[in-house]
C-alpha cells in the first residue's frame, strides 16, 4: 500500500507510543480477528488532557492514524477532544487510501473512549482508577 | 540503499540470457506467425521451437501445448472448458480450499451457473489425501484441480497419486504448476496429468505469457473466440516475443532444477531454522521439507503483516504477507484458514520466496532485520503487553 509522506513519518517515528502508568483514562477498540486494535492511555488534569500515548496491533495506517490522534489531542479540553473526527485525523495525514479510512475511525474511537473511560471513572469517584476497569469495545 | 528480493514468489526478474533470446522478436523478427510469406515463416519457427522447448521441460507432446495469456487464463479455460464440455455427464468439480483464486473465483462463478464444487480441506501442512479425494467423487464428477504447489505456504501435493484417483473414476486431472515449475520435476505422462496450468514470470519469462498443456485426447470448450491460432482452440495473435522467452526459460529452470533446488532449499533452512530459534512466538506454515525449495512462510504472533511488511521495505527487502490489509479485505489469507490458523495469527503471516539470486548473506541480513522489526512492533502492540500481563 502506498501511503502519504506524513502516514509514512507517523507510522516510522510513532509520537506518544508506549504505555502509561496509572492513566486517568484508557480506550481500547477493534478486534484482533479483524487485524486492529487501538489503545490509547490519557492523563487529565483540570479537564485537559496533559498526556497522551497509544499502542496499536494493525497496518501501517492502524499505527500512523494512532500517532497522529495522540498528537492532535495533546493539550486540549476534554470538549476540544471529543470534537477531534476520524476526518480530521485523516486529513491531517494528507489522507489514506480508500481501504484505510477505518483505521481514522477506530483511532477516533479509542480516543473518545478512553475519554468516556476517565468520565465513568470521575463518576464511580475512581480517579485515578486501576487500568483493570478498561472496556473492549467490538467494532 | 542495498535492495533485497525475496518475493520470487509473486513475480520474477526476467534474466538476461531470457531477455537476450526474446530482444530480436520486437524489432527485427515481427511477422505475424499466421501470415503466409517469410516474415510469418520465421515467426511461425519461433513458437515452434519454443513449443518444444515448453514440451520438453515436462515430457508433453508438442501438440498438447497451448499458449495463454497468463496462468490465470490457463486455469479459466482448464476448469471452464472442461465443466462446460462435460455437462452432459454432470456438473460436479472438485477443487482445494487452498488454491489460487483464478481456481476458486472461477468455481464460484460456475457455481452461480449450476454447477457444484467441492472443496477439499487440507490438513495442517495443506496436504490433501488420495483417500480424501477418493472418497469426494461422484458419477456425476467431471473434473478435478488440484494444484502442485500452493503458492502462499510452498506445500507440495501428492500429484501422481491424487491423479491416479481421477484416472481410476475417469475424471480428468488438472493441477495449478504456476508455482511448481522450475522447482518442482514434472513428468505429464509419468504423473498422469490431463491439463496443466504455467505461468512464465514465476521462473524467469516476462509477464503476460502462459501456458496450458492439454493431454492429447482431452476435450475442452474453447475460451477465445477468433482466428486458428493454436490448433484451432486458443484464438488471438501470439505472443511471440513473450513465447520465445518462456521457451528459453523453461529450458534454463528445468535444466538446473536440482541445482536450484539444493541452493535455494539450504537458504530456506537455514532462514526458518534462525526464525524460530531467534523469534519467540514465531511459527512456521506449511511442512518443514515437502514444501517449495525457495518458500519461507512464518506467523508472527502480536503483530499484523502489513506493517511488517513497510518497515521491511525500509530497509530494502521485498516479502509479502497474508494478513487482511495486504490483501484488500477484511479476512486475512484463506490458505492460513484453511490450515487452521486462528485470524489474529494469519494476520502476522510473512512469505519470503527466493530465486537463485539470493544468497546466505542475504538471508542473514533479512533474518537480522525480522528481529528487529518484529521486537519492535511487538513493542506497540497492546495485544503482546495482554499476553505478557496474562503470562506473569
Amino acid at each position: 500500500m502506498e501511503y502519504t509522506e506524513q502516514v509514512m513519518d507517523h507510522f516510522m517515528n510513532p509520537r506518544n507510543m508506549g504505555e502509561m502508568e496509572n492513566p486517568d483514562g484508557v480506550g481500547t477498540v477493534g478486534n484482533a480477528k479483524c487485524g486492529d486494535i487501538m489503545r490509547i492511555y490519557i492523563k487529565v488534569e483540570d479537564n485537559v488532557i496533559t498526556d497522551v500515548k497509544f499502542k496499536t496491533f494493525g497496518c501501517g495506517a492502524a499505527i500512523a492514524t494512532s500517532s497522529k490522534a495522540t498528537e492532535l489531542v495533546k493539550g486540549k479540553t476534554l470538549d476540544e477532544a471529543l470534537q477531534i473526527t476520524n476526518k480530521m485525523v485523516m486529513e491531517s495525514l494528507g489522507g489514506l487510501p480508500p481501504v484505510k479510512v477505518h483505521c481514522s475511525v477506530l483511532a477516533e474511537e479509542a480516543l473518545h473512549a478512553a475519554i468516556q473511560d476517565y468520565k465513568d471513572r470521575l463518576e464511580k469517584g475512581e480517579k485515578p482508577a486501576a487500568e483493570e476497569d478498561e472496556e473492549v469495545r467490538y467494532v | 540503499m542495498k535492495r533485497i528480493y525475496m518475493d520470487n514468489g509473486a513475480t520474477t526478474r526476467v534474466t538476461e540470457p531470457v531477455f537476450e533470446a526474446m530482444k530480436p522478436y520486437f524489432c527485427e523478427i515481427y511477422g505475424n506467425p499466421s501470415s503466409a510469406h517469410n516474415f510469418g515463416y520465421v515467426s511461425r519457427h519461433a513458437i515452434d521451437a519454443a513449443r518444444e522447448q515448453v514440451a520438453k521441460a515436462i515430457n508433453a507432446d508438442v501438440n498438447e501445448i497451448y499458449f495463454t495469456g497468463c496462468g490465470t487464463e490457463s486455469d479459466n479455460w482448464a476448469v471452464r472448458g472442461a465443466a462446460y464440455e462435460n455437462v452432459k455427464k454432470g456438473r460436479h468439480i472438485i477443487t482445494t480450499a487452498i488454491e489460487h483464486h483464478a481456481i476458486l473465483h472461477t468455481c464460484a462463478q460456475l457455481e452461480k451457473e449450476g454447477f457444484e464444487v467441492t472443496y477439499l480441506p487440507v490438513d495442517e501442512y495443506g496436504f490433501v489425501t488420495p483417500e480424501q479425494l477418493d472418497a469426494a467423487i461422484r458419477p456425476d464428477t467431471t473434473l478435478v484441480s488440484i494444484m502442485t504447489a500452493n503458492n502462499e505456504i510452498g506445500t507440495i501435493e501428492p500429484i501422481a497419486e491424487l491423479a491416479a484417483v481421477c484416472k481410476k473414476h475417469g475424471v480428468l486431472f488438472h493441477t495449478d504448476a504456476v508455482q511448481a515449475i522450475g522447482s518442482v520435476k514434472i513428468d505429464v505422462k509419468a504423473m498422469g496429468i490431463d491439463m496443466l496450468s504455467m505461468s512464465g514470470h514465476k521462473f524467469h519469462a516476462p509477464k503476460g505469457i502462459g501456458v496450458l498443456y492439454i493431454r492429447k485426447g482431452v476435450r475442452l470448450q474453447q475460451f477465445m473466440n477468433g482466428g486458428a491460432q493454436e490448433r484451432n482452440r486458443r484464438a488471438g495473435t501470439e505472443n511471440l516475443a513473450s513465447i520465445v522467452g518462456i521457451g528459453k526459460a523453461i529450458e534454463i529452470a528445468t535444466a538446473n532444477i536440482d541445482a536450484h533446488n539444493a541452493q535455494l532449499s539450504a537458504i530456506r533452512d537455514h532462514m526458518i531454522e534462525r526464525i524460530l530459534k531467534e523469534i519467540p512466538y514465531s511459527r512456521l506454515n506449511g511442512h518443514p521439507t515437502t514444501r517449495l525449495p525457495g518458500n519461507v512462510n512464518v506467523c508472527f504472533r502480536f503483530i499484523e503483516g502489513e506493517s511488517l511488511l513497510m518497515l521491511l521495505d525500509a530497509k530494502g527487502i521485498a516479502g509479502s504477507s497474508g494478513s487482511a490489509c495486504t490483501s484488500g479485505s477484511l479476512d486475512p489469507s484463506h490458505v492460513l484458514l484453511a490450515i487452521g490458523l486462528p485470524h489474529e495469527i494469519a494476520h502476522g503471516s510473512l512469505r519470503l520466496s527466493l530465486s537463485e539470486e539470493n544468497t546466505m548473506e542475504e538471508a542473514d541480513y533479512v533474518v537480522d532485520a525480522l528481529v528487529e522489526i518484529v521486537s519492535r512492533l511487538r513493542s506497540m502492540s497492546p495485544l503482546y503487553d495482554d499476553f505478557l500481563k496474562e503470562n506473569k
